[in-house]
């Protein structure tokens, strides 16, 4: 066994694994807010399609939407590379989770502050851009921070399509190099740290929002 | 528009409100002249509250027309046919109207001071530092100058309820809606409260509707007294007629029964 060998490579992969969820949780915050909005918009055909798109992702196989946009979209003259397909899936697939994260702390902000911002002559935009929102976005962070989490795992997905991740790496090691018990366990701490890390990181940023809703009203 | 001086600063034609198959408010006909200060009596569920929010457009008639100096309302005439009015005009109209809540329904994730500073700042758009100035002096005026950077939940219920005030204040309305505003304060708490509107209502002369079951209160500060029942106004006079010598037998039945508790 040897850990000058192992640790560079898992490192390298760990490093393309923290990219890859990074980049699809950008995605994915960007998709969950717009389509979480969409989702309470006024007009009925947008509200639909959002709809639409959140069952979809929701209820079709992480890994198929994977293939999907990296075997299938290239028939169509859509070619994009490992990355850019497994950020987009991802993003799009959490996305959709995310939407309902959105959605539903919305929807919890108490009806009182949607009243007094009438009374204040509010325009709906501007109400949810410095009352609602900011308001929900507490309520966002805990889920927020287990989606981001679930994102980390799912980004061993990318492995499948030739993308150089933690797991990759750790398949490959395996492969030329033997030893699976230590280094799959070796894999299994890298996540462990890096989720750790995550995880710190969301509770650092639940920190900095205030809490809100006490004494919101009704 | 708004030229004659005759003309009602608020007017309420036939409005009606159902919520279901229960009929709240029967086809209310309602002038208010500028500067009345009316405090809205009655029994529980007759219809106050909703009458209030009618006003603030928090809800919409099913049946006819409320104006303010003149202008429609929530609602634009297309035509010959009335239609639900959004964006600019709904704004320009309902700039009029500002409205203190039971609840007080402050910002929690705002100051005190950024509470009533936004809507001036963002609807309204005063510069900030104009914005500030005037927060501050409406904070002084409420007695809280030194709570400015206190959120609301660092602050009593009467805290809370006077910051409200000024909040809706720094709005600038032509009228403003009082709706139980010491309901949900402890007792030691209403005097402050209402304190501030009494003042308000000797120094600016603005025009208010005040839903209460505080009869001194009413007595006291308004200057015109509606008795509701049964999603009807009942009985409409001046506080001394009304309170020394109700002319309905309902209102009589009502006083009675409040005062005498
Ligand atoms: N959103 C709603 N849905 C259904 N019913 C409602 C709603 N809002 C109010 N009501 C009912 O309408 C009736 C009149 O309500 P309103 O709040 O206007 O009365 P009120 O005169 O203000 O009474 P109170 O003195 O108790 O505040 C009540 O019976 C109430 O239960
Ligand atoms: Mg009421």
């Amino acid at each position: 066994m040897n850990l000058t060998v192992f640790l560079p490579a898992l490192l390298k992969g760990a490093l393309v694994t923290l990219e890859a969820t990074l980049l699809s949780a950008a995605v994915a915050l960007v998709v969950s807010v717009v389509v979480g909005l969409v989702r309470l918009s006024r007009f009925r055909l947008l509200r639909g399609a959002a709809l639409v798109y959140v069952e979809i992702f929701r209820g079709t196989s992480a890994l198929v939407q994977l293939f999907y946009f990296f075997f299938v979209l290239p028939i169509f003259g859509i070619d994009l590379s490992p990355m850019a397909a497994g950020v987009i899936a991802l993003g799009l697939n959490f996305g959709s989770y995310g939407s309902e994260v959105v959605r539903a702390a919305v929807l919890n902000v108490p009806r009182g502050q949607h009243e007094a911002a009438v009374a204040l002559n509010y325009p709906p935009g501007l109400a949810m851009r410095r009352i609602i929102f900011p308001q929900a976005l507490a309520a966002m962070l805990p889920p927020f921070g287990n989606l981001l989490i679930d994102l980390l795992k799912a980004t061993s997905l990318l492995s499948l399509i030739t993308i150089g991740d933690l797991t990759f790496a750790g398949k490959s090691l395996v492969q030329s190099q033997g030893h699976v018990t230590a280094i799959y366990t070796l894999v299994l701490v890298f996540y462990f740290v890096m989720a750790l890390m995550l995880g710190r990181l969301m509770q650092a940023a639940e920190r900095r929002v205030p809490g809100a809703t006490a004494g919101g009203g009704r | 528009m708004g030229a004659d001086p005759r003309q009602p600063i608020l007017r309420m034609q036939g409005v009606s409100k159902s919520y279901g198959a229960v009929q709240i408010l029967r086809g209310i006909d309602l002038d208010v002249e500028a500067g009345q200060r009316i405090a809205l009596i009655g029994p529980s569920g007759s219809g106050k509250t909703t009458l209030l929010r009618l006003v603030m457009t928090l809800e919409t008639p099913e049946d006819g027309t409320i104006e303010v100096e003149g202008e429609l309302l929530g609602l634009r005439r297309v035509g010959d046919r009335l239609v639900k009015d959004s964006g600019a005009h709904l704004r320009s109209v309902r700039g009029k109207i500002g409205m203190v809540f039971q609840h007080f329904n402050l910002f929690p994730h705002m100051s005190a001071l950024q509470n009533i500073m936004d809507g001036p700042v963002h609807v309204r758009g005063l510069s900030k530092d104009q914005a500030r100035e005037r927060a501050l002096d409406l904070l002084a005026k409420v007695g809280l100058r030194n709570k400015a950077d206190s959120l609301p939940r660092q602050l009593s219920g009467g805290q809370q309820q006077r910051v409200a005030i000024a909040r809706a204040l720094a709005m600038e309305p032509k009228i403003m809606l009082f709706d139980e505003i010491t309901s949900a304060l402890d007792p030691e708490l209403v005097g402050e409260v209402l304190a501030i509107v009494r003042e308000l209502a000797h120094e600016t002369g603005m025009t208010m509707l005040i839903v209460t079951h505080e009869m001194g209160f009413a007595r006291e500060v308004a200057n015109r007294v509606l008795f509701m029942e049964g999603g009807h106004i009942v009985e409409d006079g001046e506080p001394e007629q009304v309170f020394g010598n109700p002319r309905s037998d309902r209102t009589k039945a009502f006083l009675g029964a409040v005062l005498h508790r």
